[in-house]
């Protein structure tokens, strides 16, 4: 695995070229910040949480395709689920960029965010990949959630 | 295979450099990484590879010379203290330096600035002083000014720089004043490769009664340094960025500055004597070297410039230029790449943008086909500021690079490309 289509696999580059709920929330219940300052990746996340749910989830923000597609995948992977189930899913996706073993029941839940298999190869680049879900954590836990931006930069 | 080098410079005839013979020296040039390729090593700014000359300096102080320095009276600790000591004369002739006296070690130019800024700023510096810097300066010639000027109640003030990457003279000449008690500027900038007038700035500050220290890490593994002609009063480098080892660098200072400057770490080494009822200093430099230092390394970094100054440096520095001027022209040959950095007579950097690629993604589409390159924003995010940008990709040089480095820099950049379309 160390081919540059299994880390940029083409779902990947389309939603780093074309990321889908690029926009700011009006209305949001929650929001939050990430920055990697050494990457320079920056990422702001919206969420509407309605009944436990996750109505909504936009995010804005700028940074390199694999950042950029996690967040917009992340978007579409989120809307409509518990936040149980987002929390669940998480755990999920960050096993899987970090190369940790997992059954298939597991691997299906993933769906199209499987496509970040290859991260797993770059340790360099699994924060790219989990921005965006930091950051999702942190808005969801509520308007009361300011301070300083969310980072990946520390640990993974 | 690479063009020979230009016989001639400046109408004179040089002694021949050979770049492959030079790379059989280094045995880290020969190894493949992924999936075989071989490696393309072009991130010489963040660290050098070492020539067996000083992997055998270090190999040989640990088999048979190895014990602590400056006090046992047995053989190892007075080979280990002749070995560190010749290795400090070595620094000296390196910089041009009037006295091995005025070199101490430390270990890398961070270390050297933080010495100079705590051990001179805070006996010296004053409310409303000011230490006059560059937009270009690494972090590591910016934070310890900031914390001792939060310290001292002085000012830290920058001078821009022009859109190619070259200092603003009339800006710098426009914020020197005699309120300027310190200029710090870079010899060679890490994120641009420009070269900075330091002579002609060193006559500035001293005409306003100001110090200079040159944060020279990224100049000595491509200029000829001489301290005394630069006409400057502190000169600091990193040892890894010159062929040496890790966790060694030196600080030259004139001696009478030196010696006016209390310690600003103590221990032992550093101490003349000490009593509870209060301690005297040692002499320089081991004022300044409290603890055991790095002895291998230390010795090994004298290996590296004793190597280094074994070569022909004209042949090397035409070298160099040339493989600059093959880089400039075939990054300038990729759609879409923006060189971020051109002021005249540059050395070794490349820096670049490619447009709708983050650097991040080139750099790791790059290390896909074996090319090392840094991304990010290079320790020095004044500058990345100052072109709007977040980060670039830098390929940056060393001696024993060649044409089919670059050639294969380019290569693989086509490739990111056809990833990533215009």
């Amino acid at each position: 695995m160390t081919h540059a289509a299994d880390l940029y696999q083409e779902l990947i580059l389309d939603h780093g070229r074309r990321p889908r709920n690029h926009r700011a929330l009006d209305g949001a219940s929650g929001k939050a910040d990430g920055h990697n300052p050494l990457c320079g990746d920056r990422v702001t996340v919206f969420v509407r949480v309605e009944g436990g749910v996750v109505a909504d989830v936009t995010f804005v923000g700028t940074g390199c395709a694999i950042s950029q597609a996690s967040s917009s995948l992340m978007t579409e992977a989120v809307r409509g689920r518990s936040v149980a189930e987002v929390e669940a899913l998480f755990g999920r996706f960050h096993d899987l960029v970090t190369g940790t073993p997992a059954d298939d029941a597991a691997q299906d839940a993933l769906g199209k965010l499987a496509a970040f298999a290859g991260v797993a190869e770059f340790p360099m680049r699994v924060k790219c990949a989990t921005l965006a879900w930091h950051t999702l954590r942190a808005a969801l836990a509520g308007p009361a959630a300011v301070g300083a931006p969310v980072t990946t930069e520390d640990a993974s | 295979m690479s063009r020979a080098p230009a016989p001639v410079v400046g109408g004179r005839p040089v002694a021949p450099f050979d770049p492959h013979r030079v790379r059989a020296e280094f045995p880290i040039l020969s190894r493949r990484v992924r999936r075989g390729r071989p490696l393309v090593y072009l991130d010489n700014a963040a660290t050098t590879q070492k020539p067996l000359a000083v992997i055998e300096a270090l190999d040989r102080h640990w088999r048979t010379s190895n014990a602590n320095v400056h006090r046992g009276v047995h053989l190892l600790s007075q080979e280990s203290t002749t070995a560190m000591e010749a290795a400090r004369g070595h620094v000296a002739r390196f910089l041009g330096a009037a006295d091995p006296r005025e070199v101490v070690f430390v270990r890398g130019t961070t270390e050297a600035v933080n010495l100079v800024a705590h051990a001179w700023g805070r006996a010296n510096l004053r409310p409303g002083d000011e230490i006059l810097l560059t937009t270009m300066e690494h972090h590591s010639n910016i934070v310890p000014w900031q914390l001792v000027a939060a310290q001292t109640g002085a000012v830290v003030r920058a001078a821009p720089i022009l859109d190619d990457g070259s200092l603003d003279r009339e800006g710098f000449r426009r914020l020197l004043s005699p309120r300027t008690r310190l200029v710090g500027v870079a010899h060679v900038s890490n994120a641009l490769g420009t070269v900075n007038p330091v002579r002609e700035l060193a006559q500035e500050a001293h005409a306003v009664g100001a110090l200079v220290l040159v944060d020279g890490a990224q100049a000595v593994s491509h200029l000829r340094v001489d301290v005394r002609a630069l006409g400057v009063d502190f000169y600091a480098f990193s040892g890894h960025k010159v062929f040496g080892p890790t966790g060694i660098g030196a600080l030259w200072g004139r001696k009478a500055l030196l010696d006016a400057m209390p310690p600003w770490q103590g221990g032992g080494d550093m101490i003349r004597t000490v009593s509870f009822s209060g301690s005297t200093w040692a002499d320089v430099p081991a004022r300044f070297e409290a603890g055991t230092p790095a002895i291998a390394e230390a010795i090994g970094l004298g290996a590296a410039v004793e190597w280094l100054g074994g070569l022909p440096a004209d042949a090397v520095a035409a070298h160099e230029a040339d493989l600059l001027e093959h880089g400039t022209r075939l990054l300038e040959g990729v759609p879409g790449l923006r060189l971020v950095g051109t002021a005249p007579g540059k050395v070794s950097v490349l820096s670049f943008v490619l447009e709708g690629v983050h650097p991040h993604d080139v750099g790791t589409l790059l290390d896909l086909e074996g090319v090392a390159v840094r991304t990010g924003h290079h320790c020095a995010q004044p500058v990345m500021d100052r072109f709007g940008l977040p980060a670039t990709a830098r390929a940056s040089l060393a001696l024993y690079n060649v044409r089919e480095d670059l050639d294969a820099l380019v290569a693989a950049l086509h490739k990111v490309r056809e990833t990533f379309p215009l």
